[in-house]
């Protein structure tokens, strides 16, 4: 074989590596990990210490159950923002949708007469449903009126983020108690434990299910494949018929029922309350956001993208420990692999003489 | 009575102010075709730019050069990104959010030691303007005000004349309009968006100092709360009108100005906290509605629904 073949031809090895469809989102993170690094460096802390505390933290024996349950709620906050992103559409009202989940499975398991695995199936359906609901209300928004679903998401949502923490203050709140805070849900309520672990429970299967359904929806139905249509290209999905609002109603629908359901699943877990705070406070709304962009409304990247932000934020508590760096790097990591990932056009733009 | 009445009217100016700030920057990157939503987190690291340059130098003036300047080498990511770089604008506004909400909580641990809100001793607020005391009316409205209250009503005339008036605003016009168009003619479209964008980051560090150095003197970590995004629906209301920017904002700060007066009425704060999102959702809607025109009209207006998802 002659120099200038071997050339050629590893040129194209090397061409086709690039276009891979990994290459994007492995060298988002290592950059985000970079920037990261350097933004420890510059506030005069250690980022090797850093990461390996974060490591180290998240895979400990001893809470790796902790880690696996989060990021099980980051994989459902996460399919709540990639069903939608699949056509093209943001769903930032995570939050609400989340709450409204959390409230109805309280509600339900505050009246069930029934026995306990009908009652936390009734809990869960419920929380589907509200949320369900919720969310499907932004796309006759965006259909009917032109008021765009990132934007209704993110006006709705703190109004139900309020009416929710305002039930749980006053009508729903536990006398006496120090925090706003249901009381202790019914035994009924209760998620089933798996043996030998103490943080997940089975809502780390209904959320792997729900994955697993998202997965066959998008690869093998027609819905899918509309959605996916819909999301590379509106115009064409319009013009072969494809209708659009429905569609949009549809994944608006599904996103908030598997936002709704992890609240339901996180309500039905250890407290067994629903506190005013507490499903918010971890950031699972977020992290699934980044988890579903980085994957880019891959159902099949989701679990992957989900465990790094699931490290990330177990690994976060940790590194403030051990480290002494502040867990909201977590958060910073989270924007700058999001930044990064849309920054990659900049590599297009050079290619084809397009930037400036 | 009359200083209930006054006193309520200076409440909803400092409430409407910062969101005005923010909404005339997204008027303009909506003027050049750039959908900005990074507003919130570039406001959010305006308000805490602010602070720390007041604790730091001294003087909250120049607190307020630092927020200018550090929230227009921030909003530089979305610039180039979106019209350089050709990037996802909204995605990349995600991002910037989530940076901005993190970077602040993460600096104000390492650089202050503190965490949730910082609000050292003798940390210096804008000055007021105790000069109107006397004047009557005025005074009672603007006594106790930043200067950047009137001036971001001045701002937002300024650039309506300049948009409307001026060479340089038709074409800025243009750009957002037509840019195949406009770059025929030989403007250059990637640094008309670029310098808007960039505008547009200075006035959302002004928006950012105001709450945090002028409606209080402390920085919270997510202070901003929503309220670039009250602007974003601000954007959206006025469509492509920018004088009309000044009623949106003054709404917006009416409810919340009404939500606290109500709330020391003994409403719960939750309900009052919610009730500007749902009010600018609910006008919204409203705006929306075509109320008028025969059915057929109305399946018209409606049917090119899909137009405005296309154009992000």
């Amino acid at each position: 074989m002659s120099a200038p073949t071997t050339e050629r031809t590893s040129r194209r090895l090397l061409a086709s590596a690039v276009r891979h469809p990994a290459v994007v989102p492995v060298g988002a993170v290592i950059l985000a990990l970079l920037v990261g690094a350097a933004i420890v460096a510059a506030a005069g802390l250690d980022p090797v210490a850093a990461y390996v505390a974060v490591i180290e933290g998240a895979f400990d024996p001893r809470s790796l159950d902790y880690t696996v349950s989060v990021w099980a709620f980051i994989c459902g906050m996460g399919l709540a923002a990639a069903i939608p992103l699949r056509m093209g559409e943001f769903n930032l009202g995570g939050n609400g949708q989340l709450v409204l989940g959390g409230l109805a499975a309280a509600l339900v398991a505050r009246v069930s007469p029934l026995p306990g695995p009908l009652t936390v199936l009734l809990a869960l359906l419920a929380a589907a449903a509200l949320a369900g609901a919720f969310g499907a209300l932004s796309a006759p928004l965006a259909t009917r009126l032109r008021i765009p679903i990132i934007i209704s998401t993110l006006l709705l949502s703190p109004v139900a983020v309020a009416v929710v923490s305002f039930l749980v203050r006053y009508p729903l709140g536990e006398p006496g108690a120090a925090v706003a805070q249901t009381e202790r849900l019914p035994d009924a309520a209760h998620l089933m434990s798996l043996p030998g672990l103490t943080y997940s429970n089975i809502g780390v299967i209904i959320i792997i299910a729900i994955m697993v359904a998202f997965y066959v929806v998008d690869s093998r139905t027609a819905v899918g494949f509309e959605l996916r249509i819909t999301g590379a290209n509106r115009r064409f999905g319009t013009y072969a018929g494809i209708h659009t609002g429905r569609l949009a109603f549809g994944a608006m629908a599904a996103a908030g029922a598997a936002a709704g359901i992890v609240g339901a699943i996180i309500v039905m877990s250890p407290p067994y309350r629903l506190i005013d705070g507490a499903l918010l406070s971890p950031g699972y709304t977020f992290a699934g956001l980044a988890a579903a962009l980085l994957a880019g409304g891959r159902p099949a990247l989701l679990p992957v993208t989900a465990a790094l932000f699931a490290v990330l934020q177990v690994g976060g508590a940790s590194m403030e420990r051990s480290a002494d760096v502040p867990r909201q790097l977590s958060d910073v990591l989270q924007g700058v692999v999001i930044i990064v990932l849309a920054l990659r056009t900049v590599i297009d733009a050079r290619r084809t003489g397009r930037a400036g | 009575m009359q200083v209930f009445e006054l006193s309520f009217v200076a409440a909803v100016l400092l409430a409407a102010t910062p969101v005005l700030y923010a909404a005339l920057a997204g008027a303009l990157s909506a003027q050049v075709g750039v959908f900005n939503i990074a507003l919130e987190g570039q406001m959010l690291w305006g308000a805490f730019a602010a602070v720390a340059g007041s604790y730091i130098t001294g003087s909250a003036w120049a607190g307020l050069l630092i927020a200018i300047l550090t929230t227009a080498l921030f909003s530089v990511i979305l610039a180039v990104g979106s019209a350089a770089w050709k990037a996802d604008p909204i995605i990349i506004a995600i991002g910037t959010n989530l940076l901005a909400l993190g970077l602040t909580g993460f600096l104000m641990r390492v650089l202050f030691d503190v965490s949730g809100s910082f609000a050292p001793r003798g940390l210096q607020g804008l000055d007021k303007m105790s000069f109107l005391r006397d004047v009557p009316v005025i005074g009672d409205i603007f006594a106790g005000q930043t200067p950047l209250v009137p001036l971001a009503f001045v701002f937002v005339a300024a650039a309506g004349i300049w948009l409307k008036a001026t060479s340089n605003g038709l074409r800025l016009r243009g750009v957002g309009e037509h840019p195949e168009a406009s770059a025929t003619l030989g403007v250059n479209v990637v640094a008309y968006k670029t310098w808007v964008t960039i505008v547009g980051g200075a006035l959302c560090g002004m928006a950012g100092a105001q709450l945090s150095l002028g409606n209080v003197t402390v920085f919270t970590e997510n202070m901003t709360a929503g309220r670039g995004w009250i602007a974003v629906a601000a954007v959206m209301l006025v469509a492509g009108r920018p004088l009309w920017l000044p009623v949106a904002c003054l709404g917006f700060g009416a409810a919340e100005a009404f939500g606290f007066r109500l709330q020391g009425l003994g409403a719960p704060q939750q309900l009052t906290d919610a009730a500007p999102y749902a009010i600018t959702l609910l006008v919204l809607v409203a705006t929306r509605i075509p109320w008028t025109g025969s059915r057929a009209a109305r399946r018209r207006t409606a049917e090119p629904a899909n137009a405005v998802l296309e154009d992000k």
